[in-house]
């Protein structure tokens, strides 16, 4: 691994931007040749959810208990818990199968490495491409909650960044993990056991009200519970101003590790 | 096909008997493959508990029931976890026959090396439905077990869901088994999953009655499988049972037969050249 002993390895993260450009690159001449197919899907998969369980649901919460969401409704609620929960799955997808496809199936790093990039440089291309994947599919999802009248106020689009945050936050804590592995058993169970009751239980579909207090208190502690509350206040116009700094930091700080840790991982894995 | 054509003489019972007979060597490789990752099909028991208890817990308390065409009301909890069982059976059948057996099919080219010994296409399909039903009925009980628990059986033609789930992961097995064989590549998964089994999931009556559409859109809802398997699942554990629920039957076991000649062909289309 003369690339990884090489003196850019022990550049700063700032040095390791330009670099990772090419990283970036790459995976767009791949992505190139299906994009309006993931955009599609991007725009369909929402519109669907948001027209069932929104309307359908929603229509049978009129019925029975019609002031439980207040003015913005079932849909309302709903709409960001969904944008949160999918930028959730688009981060997990794109930091498991095709890191590990790079790292041991088509060993595309192997090749990657002995140019002159190195392995920080993969973890910063690849997160770079990952956030404007959640941005770009963000995008969609915003205007899908407009077409469905959620998103009213101009600081909705600020909700994009904090998706981008947020996504990229189990990103690089799934590169760690990816990175460890060696065949994919592992992502099942972090499927399985953390991003669907993650999806379910961080008060997207319902109020975490409905739960008993034990699982309100883990649930407060989970990246996307602060996520979704950053992007629901942010779209609905009603953000707690006191809360948001600590929705915030605790994203930032959530990403933070999760880019040491990545960085380690991948660099002790392609050093071996 | 020479291990069909060598049986000829024998009676169309006998020859498919012979058929599944066979096709349990397949199962027996699928069980020695999972031996080690019995893991993955086990952590799949838990994802419909947790959507029970979210799905129930959560919306379930805010919109409590759920009028029914026919007058009565029910839990929401009640109504949603039938519908719940029956997309189990179909993921857990779907995933199996698309995901694992386009792999099989295109990258690992299992099924080439399963044609040099006496089995043939007809082996190949059985034996990764059977496999499928293994891995849906034990989704399934796990369901069963919970509703059970939560007191969400409401009539004792319960008893009848177990093999009607069985049915209903079948007639998804063949279905996927008969679409595989279309795709192409990996980005080819979003064309079954994104227009077909999503689509279905979420507007076929599971999480709320399809009577509030407009007539033409309820037809064609109606229409799809996964509606027919929620309605007959769900008349069982609910005992509101009547003529639509022989009908679903009769649908599902149509579908079943439809496809699992559509996925015979097919797969003899691409296996054998």
């Amino acid at each position: 691994m003369s690339a990884a002993t090489a003196p850019p390895a022990q550049a700063s993260f700032s040095d390791s931007l330009r670099p990772a450009t090419h990283l970036f690159h790459r995976n767009w001449l791949v992505y190139k040749r299906i994009w309006y197919r993931s955009l599609f899907f991007g725009f369909l998969q929402p519109f669907m959810f948001l027209a069932a369980m929104g309307l359908g649901v929603g229509a049978l919460l009129a019925h029975s208990n019609p002031n439980a969401f207040g003015p913005v409704g079932y849909i309302g609620f709903l709409g960001p818990g969904l944008l949160g929960s999918t930028v959730m799955q688009t981060a997990s997808f794109e930091s498991t199968y095709p890191i590990m496809n790079k790292i041991m199936w088509g060993r595309n790093y192997e090749a990657i490495l002995a140019s002159p990039l190195s392995t920080r440089n993969v973890v910063i291309g690849e997160l770079a491409w990952i956030g404007f994947r959640i941005a770009s599919i963000s995008t969609i999802f915003l205007g899908v909650l407009a077409i469905f009248g959620i998103a009213r106020s101009p600081l909705a689009l600020l909700a994009i960044p904090v998706a981008a945050l947020t996504g990229l936050g189990f990103s690089s804590w799934l590169i760690a993990f990816a990175a460890t592995q060696t065949n994919d058993i592992g992502f099942s169970w972090v499927y399985r056991l953390v991003i669907n009751p993650l999806f379910l239980f961080s008060g997207t579909f319902f109020p975490l009200t409905q739960m008993p207090q034990p699982i309100q208190v883990i649930a407060w502690l989970t990246p996307l519970f602060h996520g979704v509350e950053l992007m629901r206040g942010l779209i609905l116009g009603s953000l707690d101003l006191g809360a948001a700094p600590w929705h915030l930091a605790y994203l930032l700080s959530f990403f933070t590790i999760g880019l040491i840790l990545a960085d380690r991982s991948l660099a002790r894995r392609l050093a071996s | 096909m020479a291990s069909l054509a060598g049986v000829t003489t024998r009676s169309g019972l006998g020859r498919a008997w012979e058929v599944v007979w066979r096709a349990r060597r397949l199962v027996e490789r699928n069980v020695m493959v999972y031996r080690h990752q019995w893991i993955v099909i086990l952590s799949g028991v838990a994802e419909p508990i947790f959507y029970l208890v979210g799905i129930g817990m959560g919306l379930g308390g805010l919109v409590r029931t759920v009028p029914l065409p026919d007058g009565h009301t029910i839990s929401y909890t009640a109504y949603v976890a039938p519908a719940l069982l029956a997309t189990a059976a179909m993921n857990g059948a779907v995933f199996e026959t698309i995901f694992n057996v386009f792999f099989k099919l295109n990258f690992r080219k299992t099924y080439d090396g399963i044609l040099a010994t006496p089995m043939g296409i007809g082996e190949i399909a059985v034996g990764e439905m059977l496999w499928a039903l293994m891995r849906a009925s034990l989704y399934a009980v796990t369901m069963l077990l919970l509703m059970a628990v939560l007191g969400l059986i409401l009539s004792p033609w319960a008893v009848l869901t177990l093999p009607v789930t069985l049915l209903v992961a079948a007639a998804f097995s063949a279905a996927g088994l008969a679409g595989t064989a279309f795709l192409r590549t990996v980005q080819d998964f979003d064309i079954p999953m994104g227009l077909i089994v999503m689509p279905m999931f979420l507007f076929s009556g599971s999480f709320f009655p399809t009577t509030g559409f407009p007539p033409p859109i309820q037809i064609f809802l109606q229409a799809t499988p996964l509606f027919h398997s929620i309605s007959l699942i769900r008349g069982l554990t609910t005992g509101l049972l009547g003529l639509e629920q022989l009908w679903d039957f009769a649908y599902l076991v149509g579908f079943f037969a439809l496809m699992m000649v559509i996925a015979m062909r097919r797969m003899e289309r691409k296996l054998i050249k």
